[in-house]
């Protein structure tokens, strides 16, 4: 397909008006399941996500369980109708990939060697997607798993950074993420800066990526205080309603 | 039966004995209800529908396609659950299992039956192109009651659908036109008690079920008894009571939110 957008417009402006360095908005809201022993709801731009956890419970089936720690079981999913063309339902490749990594990045994050033979499920249900979706389900596992009470070194955040019109920006829109050069979705404790999820497809070189690797990160940082403020405003009520 | 359930029964039965519920309610009183259309933009139509803490989303697709042979005129109707782990710690991951099929199944037959959609209009060609409708329903909160929340959220979710005709370079997008739909009233039956509208721990220890979908008219368009328990004749025409009434007031609260 020939390229006939301008990515970047004359100002510098991105098709939906962002700068470079600016984030779509994210808003953030904690506990937001009856069931779940922790929820998060997300939107990140036009990407709509909910995460529960449910957790640490006993691992079934039982050749799962590991004698010293807790399994992560990260699951991430996209509804039938969370895109285009409807999604046929149930896990993918794509889905599994993501999944998995999603539960290696949690994993390290969790203090799991406190829950012997127990699993930690996390489900994260991408109901609108928009380019992204992998960061904003991480990001909303970070605050369901801080809001179901599970002992955590920090609260994981992700965002991503990539290349377009030969440009380094944050956080690819849709048509950015379509007709980009490169995309570079990070995961980070955002306490020590310790990277716990890092992908990349496309081109870059060293220095471009050096510069979106630091361009992510900040990123991070931006929507970890947005996190911090979901779960503080949840308990401040709970607080409040004494 | 497992122990838990058998003490809550103990508490459920005692309580209703004093003409009480576990969370307040009367016996015909139905829980609050909350719908929000619109609520995924990549979906044709799309709605949330909170009964008390139950939550479900459904999702409307539209794709174009062939139509089924026996009926080369009509357009497609699919219909799909899912019971997703994120709503209870009981649900799994996986294909849908016999759950999921028969709350699919009751709303499809809800939709289908009542001709809510007109589907001899949904065909472009005669043998060759028709619309499919997609309806898929996510449980995103599970506390009782999933087939009324289930069929509700899809009748809303279709009262907002644009036909995505533009997309699909068929003509131009319209809305899609629906019929006036019956609505569900799930009662259940503990010892010999009736509730409507069970919450999940009267579900849990429920002896039968019994679902009944009425119309405008005060008509019966619709009936599905479930669990191994039964009823009496007397207390089936208490339940078409009941679920008369309730039904109504919801009509109203649906009409309401979907602007129709």
């Amino acid at each position: 397909m020939e390229l006939d957008i301008k990515l970047i417009d004359d100002n510098g402006k991105r098709l939906d008006g962002r700068s470079a360095e600016e984030l779509r908005k994210i808003k953030i809201e904690a506990g937001v399941l009856h069931r779940a022993d922790g929820s998060c709801y997300l939107e990140w731009g036009g990407n709509k996500v909910l995460a529960a956890v449910y957790g640490p419970r006993e691992a079934i089936p039982r050749h799962t369980q590991n004698p010293l720690r807790a399994i992560v079981n990260a699951r991430y999913n996209m509804a039938a109708f969370s895109v285009e063309d409807r999604k046929r339902p149930g896990p993918d490749r794509r889905s599994r990939e993501i999944s998995k990594v999603i539960s290696e990045a949690l994993e390290k994050i969790i203090l799991t060697e406190q829950f012997p033979r127990s699993a930690i499920d996390v489900n994260i249900e991408v109901l609108d997607a928009e380019a992204g979706t992998r960061c904003a389900g991480l990001t909303a596992a970070g605050v369901a798993l801080a809001d179901a009470g599970i002992p955590m070194n920090d609260i994981p955040v992700a965002c991503a950074a990539g290349k377009i019109a030969g440009q380094i920006v944050i956080d690819l829109g849709k048509e950015e993420d379509n007709f980009g050069d490169a995309d570079l979705p990070v995961a980070i404790s955002p306490r020590t800066d310790e990277i716990l999820l890092l992908q990349m497809d496309g081109h870059l070189t060293v220095e471009e990526f050096n510069k979106a690797l630091d361009l992510a990160i900040k990123g991070c940082h931006v929507a970890s205080e947005i996190q911090k403020k979901a779960i503080l405003d949840k308990y401040q009520s709970v607080k409040e309603a004494e | 039966m497992s122990i838990v359930p058998i003490i809550k029964r103990d508490y459920i039965s005692k309580l209703a004995e004093q003409g009480k519920r576990i969370d307040g309610r009367r016996f015909d009183e139905y829980r609050k209800i909350e719908i929000e259309t619109n609520v995924v933009s990549k979906a044709e139509g799309s709605a949330r529908v909170k009964i008390g803490n139950t939550q479900v989303l459904t999702g409307i697709k539209m794709d174009v396609g062939e139509p089924y042979s026996d009926s080369p005129e009509s357009g497609v109707l699919t219909t799909a659950a899912e019971l997703i782990p994120l709503a209870s710690p009981d649900f799994e991951a996986g294909p849908p299992r016999e759950n999921a099929i028969e709350l699919a199944r009751v709303v499809d037959r809800g939709v289908r039956e009542s001709e809510v959609i007109e589907l001899d209009k949904l065909c472009l060609e005669p043998g060759e192109k028709v619309w499919i409708v997609f309806i898929d329903i996510h449980i995103l909160d599970y506390d009782g009651n999933l087939f009324d929340a289930a069929s509700l959220a899809s009748l809303a979710a279709l009262s907002t659908t644009i036909v995505p005709a533009a997309r699909l370079e068929v003509g131009e997008d319209y809305q899609l036109l629906l019929k006036e739909p019956p609505i569900s009233c799930t009662s259940v039956k503990f010892d010999n008690f009736v509730v409507i509208d069970p919450s999940l721990d009267e579900e849990e220890i429920a002896d039968a079920r019994l679902t009944v979908a009425t119309d405008k008219n005060g008509d019966i368009r619709a009936m599905q008894k479930g669990l191994n328990g039964s009823f009496t004749k007397e207390e089936i025409q208490k339940v078409i009571r009941v679920s008369l009434d309730n039904g109504r007031e919801i009509k109203k609260q649906l009409s309401e939110s979907t602007g129709k």
